[in-house]
């Protein structure tokens, strides 16, 4: 009912998602170009360089996007034909793009544990991490393979990378590359202003195509351990050990590490346009994600041109072939096999039962976890938890609130203290488990029916749009109170999932009305509260929702109907989306070409590979924040308004509990 | 209304079957959510803070007095009754009675009264640890809020003060007394925070008046008196309309106060708003409480001017100290637990005819352009951000 203006809506939250008018076009999505110039991913470094080698990040907010505002629109002083990146300007950008997470990580000091920055790299991407490679970040040097990138970006991350570890792993160079290395270090801390000489630019070069050969030699990466070594801060004996650990693993764990692969140039791209998510458009990437893969999936045919950039694969087909494997994936923990085939299968549905049944799964792979000889608990069960979320990806992507849910269980990791036994970490994690489940999901929810059971009155009407379980507590909560209302449920194929509602609704005595979201409108008008639910409401205040939610808040919003938004305060997310293409999810696409029970109706029934013919089944939509009256979660009724203060005041707390 | 839907018909063959809900709103509707509480008060649901208002800023006419008188059924200062008496640590102490002691004084804010009642509860309280005294001050608190919902300052003054008292850590570090003598200075000095807060906001408030403006002010508000009255000192030139402010007419008051400063002031009755609206440069309101959405309660008419303000784009200003945020969060007006007050029409209303009496309205975020507060001059949606970091 209140549209909120949209002039108020800016918050400040680091600069995410689009492209700002004043930089550099966007990188080509695929790396596979010719080594450009003017690659752009570089082009807004030089400024921070005056900063020192190992810079303390500044504020969260401020770096991100301050420094690169600032510094974008300089003009770029060095155009060689490799134009080697100004190491002081890719540092400074590096260490902002790990700032957030840092940040987040609360004390430990940013660049010099790598534990801390495996965690890191799965934080940035959370929702979306399994076509991440596992940022371990030793196997760089050795990952890079022979051709196809954009050599620049490469070389530039990968020098950046050795600088960023320079302060720790000083005494432990040894070998070719680690000289090279560190005389590329000493020019690299140099003054900005401070030409470097045409000697050391040689240098460096040298040293950026030894470590490329090195890299090329073996796809594999193992020979290449000593850079490798080189590159971490951890002691090069233990290195190889891990490296061989981890080869004989199966295909997943490998695969994971492999992911290194593109790494770098990502890395670089995240500061300027950071799409955190897997580009299926990609080419490149899609090949190297589907070695990978443990899950074997089939390219859908037609693919929806617009939506080209998210995974559209032939169903059906994966689950059977997976059963099978059942067997043969020892890596994979049975627990967390056993829930990706549910998500594949669509036994698991909703955001909460998700998030949950991962958790639990999780809880299982912990208790029957035991750290392998010379390997510490930390690194090796974020490894193995990382490979295993790749894994739930695969079979169906993540979402927000899962996403946070492993951001969370990864920082618990990362900070169990080391004087803890093997069995009092399993321990304190499983209980840490228990305890996000009940106080962010259980009690929130509970809260959540609390409040927004305040907001119905006597003689009122409810929409609700779909099946949200949250909504569900809310309309039985009130029911229970004695409250006298009717309630609408708009529902909408393919999934119906309103009608399982309607069911439980109805068993339990409430008033109800079941329409289709074609009715929406008819219907509206004497509704006089619309409850929904959501995916994840993003820090713009947009919510993003099971597809059609939007179409309701705006009729709604029409009709001057208050939306209320009813959402728990896990779910939030700082990234920022204006709409719902860039980052989505495609359903089965014959879900929406055939009508279930109706034989007549079957006039697509051939033509599912037709080339012009492309069926486009989306999940979601992000609803922008006028059309909503109020979010309702676990802190009490806001604003959409705020919900950047709500991620900004605890996240904190929500990484700790 | 017109209804298109079939399952109207349903909702309304079940409405006849069942029992209809009686209309809440009429004059002789029964108590609502009060009266499960321990004291009621006010019968007929008239909001004591409406009746304060009008007592001390209203200009109240002998008939409306009668009428008033037969509507509530006694004189309306005594419209609190004797209270059953709260037992505060055994002794015969009531928060209420103090706080409408306090009340009474008519340059106190409803909040600063609401906190001296609560220091005295700390004087009276026979409490011998930290522990003990917050419960006695959480019960006393409630009685005061469950007293007077309707008054929004009463529970934002409540609850600030309660939160000072169990989330200021220093206190649990000294012993009991100092504790507690600390905890009533804090109270005693609130009413200076009080009137400090009012000539923060009128400085801040001077940068948005300029010399030969026209600004629409509704109904009586300290607080924006005190940013005319500075203006007028700072040797601004502008000139005042003032709405009548009927039923209580608080609006003659305040344009009489103005008088007083040679400001320019024209009295308009409350539907001239539209007519003189576009000699209007600004719309300057106070509030009885700015809820968490950004929008604000006021005296009813605010929403009006507003909304005729909004279209003609015209800017709208509120001045509100940081205590009346409330954390409420009305969807639409009727969200509100209704505050009724008697209104006089001058002549006898048939008994059929319904009359709307209630005493305020809630004004969304959209409709306003900047809060002026203690805190600094805010958009609507920063008021949310500020209660999140004052009460979470």
């Amino acid at each position: 009912m209140e549209a909120r203006r949209g002039w108020r809506a800016v918050p400040k939250v680091r600069q995410v998602g689009f492209f700002t008018p004043n930089e550099p076009p966007p990188p080509a999505r695929t790396q596979s170009g010719p080594p450009d110039s003017n690659s752009p991913p570089l082009s807004n470094s030089p400024a921070g360089n005056s900063l020192s080698p190992v810079m303390i990040p500044p504020p969260r907010h401020l770096s991100d996007n301050l420094a690169h505002r600032a510094t974008s629109p300089l003009p770029v002083p060095e155009t060689s034909a490799f134009r080697r990146p100004i190491p002081g300007g890719d540092r400074v950008a590096v260490v902002g793009s790990y700032n957030p997470t840092d940040s987040m990580l609360g004390a430990s000091p940013p660049l010099t544990s790598p534990s801390s920055r495996i965690g890191d790299g799965e934080f940035s991407e959370e929702s979306s991490p399994g076509w991440f490679r596992r940022s371990n970040s030793a196997k760089f040097a050795s990952s890079f393979p022979g051709g196809g990138f954009d050599l620049t970006s490469i070389k530039s991350s990968e020098t950046l990378e050795v600088e960023v570890k320079k302060p720790v792993e000083v005494p432990e160079k040894s070998g070719v590359a680690g000289a090279e290395l560190q005389t590329e270090s000493q020019s690299s801390s140099k003054p900005l202003k401070a030409k470097t000489t045409k000697a050391e630019r040689r240098a460096l070069q040298e040293s950026q195509r030894a470590a490329k050969a090195a890299a090329k030699g073996e796809a594999t990466g193992k020979p290449a351990i000593s850079s490798e070594g080189a590159a971490t801060s951890k002691p090069v004996k233990q290195q190889p050990s891990r490296k061989k650990d981890a080869l004989p693993a199966a295909t997943s764990v490998a695969a994971s590490d492999r992911k290194g692969v593109d790494r770098p140039p990502e890395k670089e791209r995240k500061k300027e346009v950071p799409p955190p998510r897997m580009q299926f458009d990609d080419k490149n990437r899609v090949e190297k994600a589907k070695k990978r893969a443990v899950v074997n999936q089939t390219e859908a045919r037609n693919r929806v041109e617009l939506f080209r950039h998210l995974p559209q694969y032939e169903r059906g087909s994966q689950l059977p072939d997976l059963e099978s494997k059942f067997f043969l994936l020892d890596p994979m923990h049975p627990a967390v096999y056993k829930v990706g085939l549910q998500y594949l299968a669509g036994d698991i549905s909703g955001g909460n039962a998700r998030c949950i049944a991962m958790l639990q799964a999780f809880q299982e792979v912990i208790k029957d976890y035991s750290t392998p000889p010379e390997k510490s608990l930390t690194r090796d069960l974020t490894a193995k938890v990382g490979s295993y979320v790749s894994f739930l990806i695969e079979c169906r992507p993540l979402s927000m609130s899962m996403g946070n849910a492993i951001r969370f269980l990864k920082n618990r990791i990362a900070k169990l203290p080391l004087s803890l036994s093997e069995s009092e970490a399993k321990e304190s994690l499983c209980s840490d488990i228990n305890r996000f489940i009940n106080e962010k999901i259980v009690l929130a929810d509970k809260v959540i029916v609390r409040h927004a059971a305040s907001k119905v009155r006597d003689g009122d009407v409810l929409l609700t749009y779909g099946s949200s379980c949250v909504v569900e507590m809310i309309l039985l909560y009130a029911h229970e109170l004695g409250k006298q209302f009717r309630v609408v449920i708009v529902d909408s194929r393919p999934k119906l999932e309103g009608q399982a509602l309607l069911r439980r609704l109805v068993a339990k005595g409430l008033n109800c009305t079941y329409t289709h979201i074609n009715a929406v409108s008819y219907i509206m008008h004497e509704v006089t509260r619309v409850f929904l639910g959501a995916s994840s409401v993003l820090s713009n205040g947009t919510v993003y929702s099971r597809v059609g939610t939007a179409c309701v808040a705006m009729v709604a919003h029409a009709f001057r109907v208050p939306v209320l938004i009813c959402c728990e305060a896990y779910k939030f997310h700082e990234r920022v989306q204006l709409d719902s293409i860039c980052s989505n999810e495609l359903g089965d696409p014959d879900a929406i070409a055939k009508a279930s029970g109706r034989m007549d109706v079957n006039y697509v029934d051939n033509l599912a590979n037709k080339e012009n013919l492309q069926l486009l089944n989306l999940m979601y939509d992000a609803t922008p924040l006028e059309y909503i009256s109020m979010i309702v979660t676990d802190y009490g009724m806001i604003p959409p308004t705020s919900v950047p203060v709500i991620v900004r005041e605890y996240r904190r707390e929500h990484l700790w509990i | 209304m017109w209804w298109r839907s079939a399952s109207f018909i349903l909702d309304k063959q079940q409405n006849d079957t069942a029992q209809t809900i009686p209309d809440t709103l009429t004059l002789s509707s029964p108590p609502l959510s009060m009266a499960d509480t321990l004291q009621n008060p006010n019968p007929n649901n008239i909001s004591a803070y409406y009746q304060t208002r009008a007592a001390h800023h209203g200009v109240v006419t002998s008939d409306w007095l009668a009428q008033a008188q037969a509507a509530v059924g006694r004189h309306p200062d005594d419209v609190l009754p004797p209270e059953p008496e709260v037992k505060v640590a055994g002794k015969p102490f009531s928060v209420i009675h103090e706080f409408n002691n306090w009340r009474n004084q008519p340059d106190l804010a409803e909040a600063v009264a609401a906190i001296r009642a609560l220091a005295a509860v700390i004087r009276n309280s026979e409490a011998t640890t930290m522990m003990e005294l917050e419960i006695e001050l959480k019960k006393a608190s409630d009685s005061l809020k469950s007293w007077d919902t309707t008054s929004i300052s009463l529970t934002a003054g409540c609850d600030l003060f309660m939160r000072y008292v169990t989330r200021t850590s220093a206190l649990e570090y000294e012993d009991f007394n100092s504790a507690k003598s600390r905890l009533i200075e804090r109270a005693e000095k609130f009413g200076e925070i009080s009137y400090k807060a009012r000539r923060i906001i009128a400085m801040l408030s001077q940068d948005f008046i300029f010399d030969g403006c026209t600004i629409l002010v509704h109904g009586f508000s300290r607080v924006v008196l005190e940013v005319l009255k500075t203006a007028a000192q700072n040797k601004k030139l502008f000139r005042v309309f003032c709405t009548e402010g009927r039923p209580d007419r608080t609006g003659l008051r305040l344009s009489n106060e103005l008088a007083k400063l040679d400001v320019p002031v024209k009295l308009l009755i409350d539907s001239a708003v539209a007519y003189s609206m576009d000699e209007v440069d600004m719309v300057f309101v106070g509030a009885d409480g700015v809820v968490e959405s950004g929008g604000i309660i006021n005296m009813m008419g605010t929403y009006q001017i507003a909304l005729v303000a909004h279209s003609m784009d015209k800017p709208v200003y509120v001045a509100a100290e940081s205590y009346k945020f409330a954390r409420l969060y009305p969807l639409d007006q009727k969200d509100m637990a209704p505050a009724l007050r008697p209104i006089d029409f001058g002549v006898p209303i048939p008994s059929k005819v319904e009359v709307e009496t209630s005493a305020r309205d809630y004004t969304p975020p959209q409709y306003l352009t900047l809060l002026f507060t203690d805190l600094g001059v805010l958009t609507p949606s920063v008021v949310s951000d500020e209660l999140i970091q004052l009460y979470l």
